[in-house]
């Protein structure tokens, strides 16, 4: 698989260390008088889809740059990369202005 | 009908044209008392013995493909108990113990081959933790044995042991592991199961399960509803997927896993070999392929192949740990999905529906378990009990506390 980096072009899979689902971003609010449910769901549970799944890989050995890869779990075809860091700043924004 | 010696002369004289179908092929009836979504090796052996040890028979096994199709036949073939955890040991030990009387039980030629597994140290520190792991299976019942580097070199001259990096020390070999022909397995299990009117019913997709007050009363499928007392999941790396159109997230991630097959070669390897400085196991089928593998490739698949940078990895493993693999050339080389869990071990338990009961999370290791995973699977469904060996298998463990990490790699499901 290649993987087309936003900043460096495409560069070969085995480069990348992979974490898994995308939502691993939304880390639970710890205050949360559920925050056991919470972090027990966030960290065991998974969607798991066959098909399209956002996820993280990490840029180990590059930039180090965490991304986010929308690939196809039933073809490894990817239709999307975005730094994570820009998702996550938008995401913040989004969520200051509302 | 049952295979025996007879059978094969008195087929034989009728030049083999008259033997009996090895299961049938009914269609669906309208109501069972348990209904196994998934014909895989685990379901089939469920089966069986709800049947034979349970008495219970009015049993539909639902496949959406054809029987032997999914990790039955895709995977290395290996059977072992070379387990440390004491959830996970005596479970893998009755598994052994059931494959050691397999083709009796079933009345099938598996051709279960007890060559013995040899699992490679090659530093103190790995000594010492297969020193422990060696004990734990003692005290399950298991055997092992410790080989020091002498003891591995009477049995494998050709392994590369004076590795500048990854010398080998010795080995933690246990002589009744082996291999067993993986498609008989199925077959085995589906003609034992079907002999005890078991319905395996092949090309019957599952699409949803039929909820009334809160629990499972069957489920839908492109041959039709049909109605059950319990329905049983026993799908591999297909449970994420199944288990979502009952509302249920599972502490589950799909993987791909390869596999491999050298050319036809003359016998050079016994038994089974794996690597301790990596992960690369290999064995040689009766046929001379040598059968190897090594690691997942780490990212969520569900497409039943891989990519070229594991195979670059196992094919070094390979390289290390006996160079004359180098010779030889690669036949083929597939895939399958591997429902791999949170801290690396399988679950055998109720869900929160009544009614439904789940059987996944075997990681790359559901192949050796397929006995133990079928004995205590049919144990869970007919007594609603879970066995003695598989207590700890429960879907609930994360929110306990009580997890299975035998790797102690936390949870990250690609590397276990």
């Amino acid at each position: 698989m290649l993987i087309n980096h936003p900043q460096l072009g495409p560069r070969d899979a085995a480069e990348f260390v992979y974490l898994g689902d995308a939502s691993l971003m939304h880390r639970p609010d710890a205050q949360s008088p559920t925050a056991a449910e919470e972090f027990h769901d966030y960290l065991h549970l998974r969607d798991n889809p066959a098909g399209v799944h956002r996820e993280l890989w990490y840029h180990e050995q590059g930039d180090r740059a965490w991304l986010i890869v929308t690939r196809n779990t039933l073809t490894h075809e990817i239709t999307n990369v975005q730094m994570a860091r820009d998702v996550a700043l938008a995401e913040q924004q989004g969520h200051v202005a509302s | 009908m049952r295979y025996s010696a007879f059978q094969i002369f008195k087929q034989g004289l009728t030049g083999n044209k008259h033997w009996p179908k090895t299961w049938r092929t009914p269609d669906p009836a309208q109501q069972y008392d348990v209904i196994i979504v998934g014909g895989g090796g685990h379901g089939l052996a469920t089966a069986h013995y709800l049947a034979k040890e349970h008495g219970i028979t009015n049993v539909a096994v639902l496949e959406k493909g054809w029987l032997g199709g999914g990790n039955i036949g895709r995977n290395t073939t290996i059977i072992r108990s070379n387990y440390l955890l004491p959830e996970n040991e005596p479970f893998y030990e009755l598994s052994m113990k059931l494959w050691e009387g397999l083709e009796q039980d079933i009345n099938y030629n598996a051709m279960v081959s007890q060559r013995g597994i040899i699992n490679l140290y090659h530093s103190d520190s790995q000594r010492d933790a297969y020193v422990r792991r060696g004990n734990a299976m003692l005290m399950a019942g298991a055997d092992a044995v410790l080989l020091d580097r002498e003891g591995v070199r009477a049995q494998y001259p050709f392994l590369d042991f004076d590795n500048a990096r990854f010398p080998i020390r010795g080995g933690l070999w246990q002589p009744r592991a082996g291999t067993v022909r993986h498609d008989a397995v199925a077959w085995g299990y589906a003609h034992a199961a079907d002999s005890r009117g078991v319905d395996i019913i092949q090309n019957c997709e599952v699409n949803g399960f039929i909820m009334e007050d809160g629990k499972c009363v069957g489920v839908n499928s492109t041959r039709g509803s049909i109605r059950a007392k319990k329905v049983a999941v026993c799908v591999a790396g297909s449970s994420g997927r199944v288990m979502s159109m009952a509302g249920l997230r599972l502490p589950i991630e799909s993987h791909v896993l390869q596999a491999f097959v050298s050319e036809g070669l003359k016998p050079v390897i016994p038994g089974v070999i794996t690597y301790g400085a990596g992960h690369f196991y290999i064995s040689q089928s009766d046929k001379g392929g040598l059968v190897f593998g090594g690691d997942i490739d780490g990212y969520n698949s569900y497409a039943q192949r891989g990519n070229l940078p594991t195979v670059e990895d196992v094919c070094e493993g390979g390289m290390a740990m006996m160079p004359v693999i180098g010779r030889a050339r690669l036949l083929r080389m597939w895939g399958g999905i591997m429902d791999m869990s949170m801290d690396g071990s399988p679950f055998i338990d109720h869900t929160s529906i009544p009614g439904l009961y789940f059987n996944g999370g075997w990681c790359y290791g559901g192949f050796k378990a397929t006995p133990a995973s079928g004995w205590c699977y049919a144990h869970l469904i007919a007594t609603e009990q879970p066995h003695e060996t598989a207590k700890g298998m429960r879907l609930d463990r994360f929110k306990s506390g009580a997890v299975m990490d035998e790797r102690g790699a936390g949870a990250q499901p690609n590397l276990h």
